[in-house]
């Protein structure tokens, strides 16, 4: 039981000799496992261990790969979407130069409108004129059996090649299949092959040159002579298939037919939509149709002789299923492919005059849009209508130019003998982990098959996961979600009230809920439509409280066994006695090296679930009065009514194509209508212990905590429980002051708790801020939060710009979905406070673009003028570039507008250009005084109605001074995008970098970048970073105009803040790296801020601020800000899972890496004690 | 040259002074300079019961929490099963130490709750440990537990140990049992083969600023002796187990006073991690050059002289001892 990344993985590591990697969804999963082999020294089919190699962008992993195929080595790689694209130079070079190799795709959607990390064909298409071969795999045993033959024939037949197979719904999708061993790979790969390679090599020993320039003379028929190879290919392929049937008895053809043997309609597709497509086609043959699908594997070299040969001659009309978008061509690759073909086939006689069919094409599956059998049906009926649709959607609802097909949505082929368990679980309580295991106990444990597909939510914390298994007696072909399941099971009860958990359970069908209800008590606790579907479709109800038996067993809140146990109880999917008898034997094998305690602990469980299971008696009649509450409120906008809404119901497959605007614009603000109350206990504030510092404000991930100041009378109206004291502020003596949680929106992370410093003086272990239980305080503090957002704000411009007076300034970046506790998202939301209200910026891709842009909600918002962040996400590669030629069109359009200006200086009045003009906008009463101006300008300008002044009165607000920012993470800045950053630094432009460090690619699961400190444990880095990080800040200071800052918050809030406001002052370019602790350190992050302290205190993040108008005044522009390290750096490090890792896995490197480490530290510290103070001779310790 | 053998758990150690558990048998090379120093025995530092929990428990709660809980990462970290490396980690240890030298190496393990990693001491023995140092290292803070309750538990944890293994058991112990020669006799019957008197507790001290406690550990020093003395002169000759000083043995004459108090053999820890192992040597040449003075020939001869059986005032030791100081202060 595997998925098909590690089952591809697997043949491509034992196949290779180098393997060149970078993180990309959904195709990481592939180079981890590569990754962690090397590093615990699995061989390959030679006994070697492949040299893993991790480069700094998938550009760079292809240069790598080229050049290590010219030196002659056997090589993989792995890849995705955007990754693939950098690769397409090379494989240009590759494929001309006759390289065997093969890479592995799991296809993905490329980023147009949207940025999407599903599964399509859009980047593999992209890359269908680079000359690699194209092999297409349809499920996971098929993606594990081409791997092989794609190596195979790449040796034989020198064409590089790609193989592919659709991302997550084959590279996720667990499935049983029959793994390939050692001795098949060997005797697929030919040795004399692989000698060839050698002697074809790169070598100073039988030198020779390549990559030559060639002119008009000679270039084109060069181009030529490779035309031999391709038309062998095809051949090559087959035969290597048949070989590879000899060896497992599992036989592939190039273009596979499957279907009537006279049929009529056919279907032409790729990827795992052919079995949706194949098997639905069987069941409607069996119904009277004469349908069949033509499955296309090889789509490059394309063999016309055998894709025709493959074709029915019964064969009237053929929809093409294009699983990528190609705007404004005649049709989609594969279409107009086939079309061109089959004329090419009769015109050249191998196909017969007569053979004249319909031929139309029609998309489906984008970004992972489940593809059914009912779109199946839908395509097959689109066929034998008179007049066939010649281009369709399948899928959606199009309803602006009509173009997608009707989907009878119940048509459904789900087999009685398949057990289809549908399960909703939270990401945090183990409910996928334990489903995985389920696969594996049956299918691995059984002679049953068995499948298992994960549908997680967008969101980092308090995510919602949907599990879908299958397990039957024959093999489960289903590349589809569960529509019509026998097995619902419901691992948080609160579930109940925002999703219908029930929609798509059968009848008859068993429904297991968690809850703190028993069976005699539970019904009434139930909302409406769940006790109506319940009756209607008279299923089998069962309760149980497992967080209850969870405590009791000693597993704290982890109720993975526990519904595991329930699932084996009661579905029936295998005998009780023999399943509890499995689940044991899978416990003693998952944490039998953990200690007999720990398989006990879960042997009780197991036991104590059995007990605790209830069976509910269902009542004739429905008696509940509770509704589900309405998704957003009454008065949330009508967009977030319309669309926003049914998103977050999970329903958003059924919104048409009209409600979305056709750029890929979206609105602001919309993450204040999603509430998810996920936090257990919330923060709630002491007035009498507060010292009023506001750190709690500013450490909220969320900006779920918020302080005010105001007048007393604007207290009235307040709710009876709204807590107020006095401002203790002698410039605001007489104002009241609050601190306030946002009930519904806080995480729970109780970072403000950590930082909180000031403790009850009677009860020190109470704080001015403590957790409390959010459910019986939620009525209350949703009262007190309605109404400290509508109390009046302070003047921006009398608020200082400290660490207290920023936090009065309204966030502009609310109750995003990061992570509980997230170290980066502080920083995000304190440069909005700052300049939100002028800023512009580019977001690189990673985590901050995915809680800054991923939909439903977006946590970007608007102050009460409708000014607030102007957000954009580009790509990974190329945000500073991004950035930069935002920076440069804002100063085009600055130029433009004062230009202007002086034009119409006679009608504006010189004195208000001049002031304009003039204008100091460093703090915020020049900004506010100048756009007072720029008002003024408009009041003048627009009674005139000229065409001229219409061009001042559109640019005339770009006389406010825009701050214009690049975010993103340290693998940006570190690696895929630093050749870009590091031209923006010396570009002199006034532009801000900030550089959210975690030391990891933390989006794609923690692998290492450039930015990983020595001795940590990352992916890609499984035995230890051994190489130090590097020191982006001094690279940045060399170019001495570079206003540089490295910060901490946790470990000094002051310097952070004056950092941000210095660089968005400076006039060129700036640089903040800041210190995000992170979910991939492991640990409870509500210590984030004590490890930043301790990462500055002992040397392994020292704080400094490089200041170019420090230079200009004669003074050293470099100022240490942090002492000279007081702790040893394992003070630090022991601290955190990513470096105790090591410890426990290698002591002897840990210790070795951790004295480098401790060097590393105490060597940087001293350099920059010497820049910052180089002709004294004293520490700042010791002056 | 003094005759300063030990019998010592069965083995002939060639003088009474052993390493006590801590954290120099992490490092291979400061175990062979312990052996190069002189030193007669090892212990190794402590499998903690909680290191075998807590690691669970929070390599579950950090880690597995997040993972298969977002589409683009599974996990956020390489596949390394941690515990079970924890525990791999001290018995790998535990064998390099054992191959590094020849004098005798102890294993420690350390826990308070009747439950199922009792199964590490037999563990510990498999990975070659000459013997085993259970340590009963805990503050009762459970309101509801007697003394007596207490008592039964760690009884039956040594219980629980000493079936599981063939080697000797060194049990560790505080002094702040109510009745510790009663207690003492017990754990002797439970299977104790020797008892080690005493381990050393955080002490925790209170931030007056930060409002906040700290956890503070000091090294040692010889006024911790007293302690130590008083209690192995009670024991001695009284109770069928071995006796072992640990705690304040600095120097030469911490060395004698502990013979004569009763000890088998003594363990240093501060005074190593302060002079080095070589502090084994000037410990042995003060102790030589001492019972040289007093003619003393081997000490089995010191052994126990000035316990509570044989020395001259036993009232001394008793609650007397209060009086006398009031009236020496007197004067």
């Amino acid at each position: 039981m595997l998925d098909a990344n590690e089952a591809v993985a697997s043949v491509a590591y034992r196949s290779s000799e180098v393997i060149a990697i970078y993180p990309i969804t959904p195709s990481s999963g592939m180079a981890e496992v590569c990754d962690e082999w090397a590093a615990s020294r699995r061989p390959n089919i030679w006994s070697d261990v492949p040299e893993v190699v991790q480069l700094q962008s998938e550009g760079g992993v292809a240069g790598a790969i080229h050049g290590s195929l010219q030196a002659g080595a056997l090589c993989t790689t792995f890849t995705a979407s955007q990754g693939l694209l950098l690769m397409i130079p090379n494989m240009y070079k590759m494929a001309g130069e006759l390289t065997p190799f093969c890479m592995h795709v799991s296809a993905r959607a490329l980023a147009t409108h949207a940025l999407s990390i599903f599964g399509d064909h859009s980047d593999v298409m992209a890359c269908r004129q680079t000359g690699f071969a194209m092999l297409a795999s349809n499920t996971v045993q098929e993606a594990q059996d081409l791997a092989l033959i794609a190596h195979a024939a790449t040796l034989k037949c020198r064409i590089p090649f790609l193989h592919f197979f659709d991302g997550f719904r084959t590279s996720h999708e667990i499935n049983k299949i029959e793994l390939i061993d050692d001795s098949t790979i060997q005797a697929m790969i030919d040795d004399a092959a692989v000698a060839r390679i050698r002697h074809n090599s790169l070598s100073p020993d039988h030198p020779t040159v390549r990559g030559t320039a060639q002119n008009p003379d000679v270039f084109f028929q060069a181009r030529e002579a490779a035309n031999p190879f391709y038309n062998a290919c095809a051949d090559v392929v087959e035969a290597e298939m048949a070989k590879f049937a000899e060896l497992t008895g599992r036989q592939y053809s190039l273009y596979e037919y499957e279907g009537a043997e006279d049929a009529e309609e056919l279907i032409v597709l790729m990827g795992s939509g052919a079995e949706t497509a194949a098997v639905t086609a069987g069941f409607l043959n069996a119904h009277g149709r004469k349908t069949g699908v033509l499955k296309i594997r090889l789509y490059r070299p394309l063999d016309l002789k055998r894709l025709v040969a493959a074709l029915p001659s019964s064969v009237r009309r053929i929809a093409v299923l294009d699983r990528c978008k190609e705007p404004g061509a005649l049709g989609e690759p594969l279409l107009v492919e086939m079309m061109a073909g089959i004329e090419e086939a009769r015109q050249s006689g191998m196909l017969p005059d007569s053979f004249c069919p319909v031929v139309i094409g029609g998309r489906y599956g984008l970004g992972s849009k489940d593809f059914t059998p009912a779109m199946v049906k839908a395509v097959y009926d689109a066929l034998v209508v008179e007049k066939p649709k010649r281009r369709f959607t399948v899928g959606i609802l199009d309803d602006v130019t009509g173009l997608s097909l009707k989907v009878e949505e119940a048509f459904d082929l789900e087999k009685n003998e398949v057990i289809r368990a549908v399960f909703y679980g939270l990401g945090s309580d183990g409910t996928v982990g334990a489903n995985k295991n389920s696969v594996k106990i049956i299918g691995e444990g059984t002679p049953n098959y068995a499948q298992g597909y994960f549908v997680y939510d967008s969101k980092k914390c308090g995510a919602v996961t949907i599990s879908h298994l299958r397990f039957g007696p024959e093999v489960i072909r289903a590349p589809y979600l569960i529509k019509n399941a026998s097995f619902i099971g419901c691992h948080q009860a609160q579930f109940l009230e925002q999703y219908d958990v029930l929609e798509f359970a059968e009848h008859g069908g068993v429904f297991l809920l968690n809850s703190i209800y028993s069976a005699d008590t539970i019904w009434t606790h139930l909302p409406r439509t769940v006790q109506e579907d319940l009756i209607e479709k008279q299923l089998h109800f069962y309760v149980i409280d497992a967080y209850k038996v969870a405590r009791e067993a000693g597993m704290g809140g982890r109720i993975n066994t526990i519904m595991q146990t329930c699932f084996f109880a009661i579905s029936g999917v295998l005998p009780k006695a023999e399943a509890i008898a499995k689940i044991k034997a899978a416990i003693e094998k998952t944490y039998g090296k953990k200690g007999p305690e720990v398989v006990q602990r879960n042997f009780d469980a197991v036991d104590q679930t059995l007990a605790a299971l209830e069976v509910v008696t269902i009542p004739e009649t429905v008696s509940s009065k509770i509704e589900r509450p309405p998704v957003v409120p009454v008065t949330a906008p009508d967009f977030v009514q319309r669309v926003t809404s049914v998103m977050l119901q999970n329903k958003g497959d059924a919104l048409p194509v009209s409600v979305f605007r056709p750029d890929g614009v979206w609105d602001v603000g919309t993450s204040q209508w999603e509430k998810r109350n996920i936090a257990q206990e919330i923060p709630i504030w002491d007035p009498e212990v507060c010292i009023q510092c506001n750190k709690c404000v500013q450490a909220c991930p969320h900006a779920a905590i918020r302080s005010n100041f105001y007048d007393a009378d604007a207290l009235a109206g307040a709710p009876a429980c709204f807590r107020s004291t006095d401002f203790r502020v002698r410039d605001f003596a007489g104002k009241k002051f609050t601190i306030q949680v946002a009930p519904e929106d806080c995480t729970g992370c109780s970072l403000c708790v950590a930082v909180c410093p000031a403790k009850n003086k009677a009860n020190p272990r109470e704080k001015a801020i403590n957790m409390r239980m959010q459910n019986p305080l939620l009525k209350d503090e949703r009262a007190n939060y309605d109404f400290f957002l509508k109390l009046p704000k302070p003047d921006r411009s009398t608020l200082k710009d400290d660490v207290k007076f920023t936090q009065f300034k309204e966030p502009l970046f609310e109750y995003s979905g990061a992570c509980a506790g997230c170290g980066e998202t502080p920083y995000i939301k304190m440069l909005t406070q700052i300049c939100g209200d002028r800023l512009l910026m580019a977001n690189a891709t990673g985590c901050s673009s995915i809680y800054g842009g991923n939909l439903p909600t977006t946590p970007y918002t608007c102050n009460n003028d409708g000014r607030g962040p102007a957000w954009a996400n580009s790509l990974f590669e190329d945000n500073a570039e991004f950035g930069l030629g935002m920076r440069v069109a804002v100063d085009q359009q600055v130029h433009i507008a004062k230009n202007l200006l002086d034009r119409f200086a006679t009608v504006l009045g010189s004195e208000l250009v001049e002031a304009i003009l003039s204008a100091d906008q460093s703090s915020e009463a020049g900004i506010a005084a100048q756009r007072e101006r720029v008002a003024q300008v408009k009041a003048k300008l627009e009674p005139l109605s000229e065409p001229h002044t219409q061009r001042l009165l559109d640019l005339a607000d770009y006389l406010v001074e825009k701050s214009v920012w690049i975010v993103g993470g340290d693998g940006w800045a570190y690696d895929i995008g630093f050749g870009g950053l590091d031209h923006v630094m010396a570009s002199g432009r006034n532009i801000n970098v900030m550089v959210l460090d975690t030391e990891v690619y933390s989006n794609t699961g923690g692998q290492a970048s450039k930015a990983t400190p020595i001795g940590a444990i990352a992916k890609f880095a499984a035995s230890g970073k051994a190489a130090g990080k590097k020191d982006l800040g001094l690279v940045a200071m060399h170019y001495g105009n570079v206003y540089v800052a490295r910060v901490a918050l946790g470990a000094k809030d002051t310097q952070t803040v004056n950092a941000i406001y210095e660089a968005m002052r400076h006039p060129g370019p700036s640089l903040i790296i800041a210190y995000s602790h992170c979910i991939a350190h492991g640990y409870n992050l509500a210590s984030g801020f004590d490890q930043q302290k301790l990462a500055v205190e002992t040397g392994a993040w020292p704080l400094y601020r490089y200041d170019p108008a420090r230079a200009e005044r004669g003074e050293n522009p470099l100022k240490l800000d942090s002492r000279k390290p007081k702790q040893p750096l394992y003070a630090y490090t022991d601290n955190e899972a990513r470096f105790r890792m090591l410890k426990m896995k290698d002591p002897a490197r840990a210790k070795e890496l951790g004295q480098l480490a401790q060097t590393f530290v105490d060597e940087r510290f001293e350099l920059y004690d010497r820049l910052a103070h180089p002709f004294e001779t004293a520490s700042p310790d010791e002056e | 040259m003094m005759n300063l053998q030990t019998q010592y758990l069965g083995f002939e150690l060639k003088h009474p002074i052993i390493a006590g558990a801590s954290p120099l048998p992490d490092d291979l090379d400061k175990v062979r300079a312990l052996e190069d120093g002189g030193i007669a025995a090892i212990t190794m530092y402590s499998l903690f019961e909680e290191q075998i929990t807590q690691n669970i428990v929070g390599s579950e709660a950090h880690i597995g929490n997040y993972e298969n809980s977002f589409s683009e990462a599974a996990s956020y970290f390489p596949e390394v099963d941690l515990l079970e490396r924890g525990v791999d980690v001290y018995l790998d240890q535990l064998q390099k130490v054992k191959a590094a030298v020849d004098v005798p190496v102890i294993g420690s393990l350390n826990g308070t709750r009747e439950g199922e990693w009792v199964n590490y001491a037999s563990l510990i023995e498999s990975a070659g440990a000459d013997a085993l140092e259970l340590n009963l290292y805990f503050l009762p803070t459970e309101m509801e537990e007697s003394a007596a309750e207490l008592e039964d538990r760690c009884i039956r944890i040594v219980q629980a140990v000493d079936a599981r293994i063939q080697v000797p058991l060194a049990v560790k112990l505080s002094p702040f049992f109510t009745a510790l020669p009663h207690f003492a006799k017990r754990l002797a019957a439970a299977g104790a083969d020797s008892l080690v008197c005493f381990n050393r507790f955080y002490q925790p001290d209170i931030d007056v600023d930060e409002l906040d406690i700290r956890p503070m550990i000091d090294l040692s020093h010889s006024q911790e002796l007293r302690l130590r003395l008083r209690w192995l002169a009670f024991l001695s000759g009284r109770i069928d187990t071995q006796l072992v000083v640990s705690g304040g043995v600095h120097n030469g004459i911490d060395v004698a006073k502990s013979l004569m108090a009763g000890a088998d053999a003594v363990q240093t820890v501060s005074s190593l991690l302060i002079n080095g192992p070589e502090q084994v040597k000037s410990m042995l040449d003060e102790l030589c050059k001492w019972m040289e003075g007093k003619e003393y020939n081997s000490i089995d001869e010191l052994r126990g002289c000035m316990n509570y059986l044989r020395c001259p005032d036993p009232e001394a030791l008793e609650r007397a001892n209060y009086m006398r100081v009031l009236k020496s202060w007197r004067v």
